[in-house]
């Protein structure tokens, strides 16, 4: 302990910035990664249903593909077992001032007429009455009621709620409550026997786990870009313990000769990484705790955007994940330190092999590292060509960690080879001269910054390419997809619901009004499909094949797909469904509708990028033959020809003024839908900036660290002659050069990196083919950026330098 | 009789420890001519460095004056006192200094890099050439003995042709050979370029090169011997 104190805990305190520096490092790399978990789990964690605040425990859920037939409960309650039958209807509505809340309809029959709403709710509404918007109408009723409840939620008695939905005589579920003694292996095929083949029986909670399978690969994704920043940071806990390592050498020689055991050693540089990591990771978990409150709206609008409606629950850091933290940050530290601990431990007592011999030694090995580093190309080469395993890019990934791996290792060559090139360019400059050499010179320590500048490049640039590409190829698919001139949906907010619908007067009204030519009428709905979820669409094909640009994958002809689905059992599906549930065209896929299952033939495989879980398309005469009463969500407008669009979009406003609806222009559409596009990668850029800020933290700390461990020959050089700005020009220097290194690798791996994003982890997570369009422009600016704040990181270093006393530092030894 | 090229003038010299005020050096006068060499003898402690800080206006006395060439160092900004040290006074210590990243020419070069200068592996290899060191330039300095390196270091000293120079036990840390090669050398570049050289060595075998032995005890000046036909300008 004493040990620890004297030789590890006291240079510790002498070097409070560069403690600081590491501390913070590993803080940033732990607080992003549990900011990411906590907002994630909060942004998603309200899919169960306030319901079950309501109903109390459920056993079963009966569902179906556009809805139950109210007319089941009644065999159901005949059924001769304890068991109630609850009938459930889920809508939202939209309240003024307080935007969307789940509406249940629910058997209030015994309750006073009106509406119950829950306290929460009441406690901010504070009136008798409520007025609200639902599918397209503004309602008002009586609160006849409160329930207690900790969310803010709405329930009409299910024929209130029917009539109001125009849902006459069909339910969105039925929830099956046992009797205590009921077992329910027996019920449940008593149930099954009297449901019609198309109903999916559901223990409660699959709809959550379901939602939660949907949003995995979201999920995921986020949450390994969380661990950059931790990846970078780890780099940098093993520069400093090696900086601590090559100081001590004599200090250790000594130990060593005065009868410290090896493990005594290793022990006290691994009890450094440890302090390190669990302070730094204690400090992140507080800090994660405050991010994750910036990033829950971010992750939630992305989930309402493009996968469902969940309201944020509240950030909520338990110990456990508190100790998570704490335990992965010090794990790391302890993982990223064991390297240098061991080669202290391998001090010999009489140790005096000088720095430049040592360094000459590990001049030496870069070709060993080279060779390493072909060896991790190879096998990341391999590991991105193996399949998606249980949905998740895990080769993807794997590749990924190994093209890191092996840019670390290319990284000694890369410095020698730069070095080699810009020997001419520097000739004759003295600052450029002994940076360079200087940067050469302490290659194992140069190499290691480096590559943890150039992996937070990479992961950068490699992002940056992907979003960059994902984005032009949205924006190319909006301009074949947006075809029609105007488009009209109900004017709800994202979060009311997935599916709102139109007022059924809506269709009749566009056909009628003037300059209108067409009008194509979609029905969208959830599908349950083999426990994930996609969308069940029903659209006017014929528009679409005369009117839209819709593209198939190759080799597919647009126009006799199109014609050969209306009034036939034949749908299209969108390429992330034909990805995720392994079908393609010519396959037949069974799908319940209501009642009865029915079987399509695949016509067709379709570009579409709005939504990975999958679209499945049928004319809108088939969607409607086996759901009758399903409400439009939204339609499409196509003007005759000399038409004035602006005019077209008043009439129809004023017509339909009524009923709840937003007419909006097709650049407002591509407009909107390029906003949400960048929203949804908003925190994804955040995440960068995280990790590019961790690898400044440490191009600071080693520049720091570099002069202070030459204090001596800095201190030469001003008898040699040197003036203090050419010190200070020097460290600069070296720090342009260490930016100019990491730009390089960085560059190289985040290409690779990209590709393997691109092809590989994207096309596996999500489904879709993404068109490789680096945004050049736009990476040029970021990396011109990181090189300047590389060089600004050097000013204080170089400031110490530059202050450093000649006379103090040229004796010591 | 013109000015001595290097003075000190009742230089006294003290550092604070703590709240104690340590006087290192006091009320020393000396002077050295162009071409002569001035040892600086005494125990570890007794002020040697300090006097040689002084002398090389790396550092400024406490009260008195050092005088190059009749100007006193404490009166020279910053950048005049960084052209002193490019143009005027070169050092060489006792762990010889070599920059390990750099090679032998380069080390021998550096100085005139510094100060901007233009064919200097030209200069830097005479220089190498004349301590017997020319096959050695590429060579880095881990892989030289301790006499060569000290040599490398009395070329770097002398590759800007200062008209002082500041040793520091330069044979402090060689065997007897390499030293009596180090001690021929920076005779030879008092006589032959007129050098001024002020050393400080624990050595008999250096002592024994000077002109003139300076005593030093607990930092002031015990005695002064000067040897038999040299003339140093001493007052």
């Amino acid at each position: 302990m004493k040990l620890l104190r004297t030789l590890i805990l006291r240079p510790l305190r002498r070097d409070l910035l560069r403690t600081a520096l590491t501390i913070l490092a590993v803080a940033l790399g732990v607080a992003v990664v549990v900011a990411i978990d906590l907002a994630g789990d909060a942004a998603t964690g309200s899919f169960n249903s306030s319901m079950q605040t309501l109903t109390g425990k459920t056993d079963l859920e009966l569902l179906a593909n556009g809805g139950l037939d109210e007319r089941l409960i009644a065999p159901l309650a005949a059924l001769p077992f304890d068991a109630h039958f609850a009938p459930i209807i889920e809508a939202q509505a939209v309240l003024p001032n307080v935007g969307a809340v789940p509406l249940y309809g629910a058997d209030l029959a015994s309750a006073p007429a009106g509406i119950a709403i829950s306290k929460p709710l009441a406690d901010r509404l504070r009136t008798s009455t409520i007025t609200f918007n639902l599918a397209g109408r503004q309602m008002t009723f009586p609160i006849a009621q409160t329930f207690p409840g900790n969310s803010e939620f709405l329930v009409l008695d299910i024929a209130d709620a029917q009539r109001a939905l125009r849902r006459f005589g069909k339910l969105d579920r039925i929830d099956v409550t046992l009797g205590p003694g009921e077992n329910l292996a027996k019920v449940e095929p008593a149930i099954r026997r009297l449901l019609p083949p198309g109903t999916l029986i559901q223990k409660p909670g699959s709809r959550s786990d379901e939602n939660q399978r949907m949003l995995r690969a979201f999920r995921w994704n986020l949450r390994v870009l969380s661990y950059i920043s931790l990846v970078v940071g780890a780099f940098l806990i093993y520069n400093t313990i090696s900086v601590s390592v090559v100081r001590r050498r004599a200090e250790i020689g000594i130990l060593r000769a005065l009868g410290a055991a090896r493990a005594t050693i290793l022990a006290l540089f691994l009890a450094e990484s440890l302090l390190f990591g669990v302070v730094g990771a204690a400090l992140g978990v507080a800090l994660g705790r405050i991010l994750a409150g910036g990033a829950v709206s971010l992750i939630a609008g992305t989930v309402n955007a493009l996968y469902a409606t969940s309201r944020p629950t509240a950030i909520q850091l338990t110990a456990a994940e508190a100790w998570t933290g704490i335990v992965t940050g010090a794990l790391v530290a302890f993982l990223s330190a064991f390297a240098p601990a061991r080669e202290a431990m391998q001090v010999a007592p009489t140790e005096a092999m000088s720095r430049g011999a040592r360094e000459h030694h590990a001049r030496l090995r870069w070709r060993r590292g080279l060779m390493w580093s072909a060896i991790l190309t190879a096998l990341a080469l391999a590991a991105s060509q193996l399949d998606a395993i249980s949905g998740y890019p895990v080769g993807g990934y794997a590749a990924a960690l190994l093209a890191i791996g092996a840019a670390a290792m290319a990284a000694p060559a890369v410095v020698i080879a730069v070095n080699r090139i810009t020997r001419r360019l520097v000739s004759g400059r003295v600052a450029g001269l002994l940076a360079a050499r200087s940067l050469t010179a302490s290659l194992s320590r140069t190499s290691v910054v480096v590559a943890a500048l150039a992996t937070a490049i990479a992961m950068m640039a490699s992002v940056g390419i992907m979003v960059g590409s994902f984005r032009e190829t949205v924006a190319l698919w909006l301009d074949t997809q947006l075809r029609a001139d105007l488009y009209v949906r109900p004017a709800v907010p994202a979060s009311a619901g997935d599916y709102p619908a139109l007022a059924p007067e809506v269709a009749a009204l566009l056909a009628a009004t003037r300059g209108v030519a067409a009008v194509d009428i979609f029905h969208g709905l959830a599908l349950h499909y083999h426990g994930e979820r996609a969308t069940l669409g029903g659209g006017d094909l014929e528009i679409v094949r005369r009117y839209g640009r819709l593209r198939f994958l190759a080799a597919q002809d647009r126009d006799a797909i199109l014609r050969s689905l209306p009034n036939a059992d034949r749908a299209i599906v969108s390429e992330p469904f034909a990805n995720k549930h392994h079908v393609r065209a010519g396959d037949r896929i069974s799908i319940p509708m209501g009642d009865r299952t029915v079987t399509f033939a695949i016509a067709g495989v379709y570009y579409e990028y709005s939504s990975s879980q999958g679209y499945v398309i049928v004319d809108r005469t088939t969607l409607l033959k086996y759901l009758p009463n399903q409400p439009a969500t939204n339609a499409a407008i196509y003007l005759a020809p000399g038409a004035d669009r602006d005019q077209v979009q008043r009439a129809i406003q004023l017509s339909a003024a009524n009923y709840g609806i937003t007419v909006a222009p097709n650049q407002t559409l591509r407009k909107a839908a390029i906003e949400i596009f960048d929203r949804t990668f908003a925190i994804t850029w955040a995440l960068e900036a995280v990790a590019i800020v961790v690898a400044m933290l440490g191009a600071a700390n080693s520049l720091l660290a570099l002069v202070l461990d030459r204090r001596r020959e800095l201190g030469l050089l001003r008898y040699l002659g040197a003036s203090p700005a050419q010190v200070r020009r020097m460290i600069l220097t070296e720090a342009a050069f260490l930016g100019l290194l990491a730009l390089l690798l960085g560059a190289a791996l985040g290409f690779a990196l990209s590709l393997l994003l691109v092809f590989v982890v994207n096309k596996q997570s999500f489904g879709w083919t993404i068109q490789f369009h680096p945004p050049y422009a736009l990476l040029a600016g970021a990396f011109a950026l990181v090189w300047g704040v590389t060089v600004l990181a050097g000013l204080y270093p170089a400031s110490v330098a530059a202050r450093l006393k000649p006379i103090d530092v040229i004796h010591e030894e | 009789m013109s000015a001595p090229r290097l003075e000190l003038r009742a230089v006294s010299k003290s550092y604070a420890d703590g709240e104690q005020n340590v006087e290192v050096l006091h009320h020393v006068s000396l002077s050295a001519g162009a071409g002569t060499v001035t040892a600086l003898l005494g125990r570890s402690g007794c002020g040697k460095t300090t006097l040689l800080n002084l002398a090389g206006a790396m550092d400024f006395p406490t009260s008195g004056e050092v005088l190059i060439d009749g100007r006193p160092t404490a009166s020279l900004s910053e950048p005049e006192l960084t052209a002193l040290r490019r143009t005027r006074v070169g050092f060489v210590f006792q762990f010889f200094q070599l920059l390990p990243t750099l090679s032998v020419l380069e080390n021998v070069e550096l100085p005139l890099l510094l100060a901007g200068a233009s064919h200097t592996s030209a200069a830097a290899l005479d220089h190498l050439q004349w301590v017997g060191l020319a096959d050695k330039s590429a060579a880095f300095p881990y892989q030289l003995s301790g006499g060569q390196m000290q040599r490398v270091a009395i070329a770097r000293a002398l590759v800007s042709s200062p008209d002082i120079l500041i040793a520091d036990e330069p044979t402090g840390n060689l065997d007897t050979a390499s030293g009596d090669q180090v001690l021929s050398l920076l005779r030879e570049a008092a006589t032959r370029f007129g050098a001024t050289i002020l050393m400080a060595t624990h050595s008999a075998e250096a002592a024994a090169i000077a002109d003139v032995r300076v005593h030093l005890r607990d930092g002031r000046i015990q005695s002064i011997d000067q040897s038999i036909g040299s003339s140093p300008n001493q007052r």
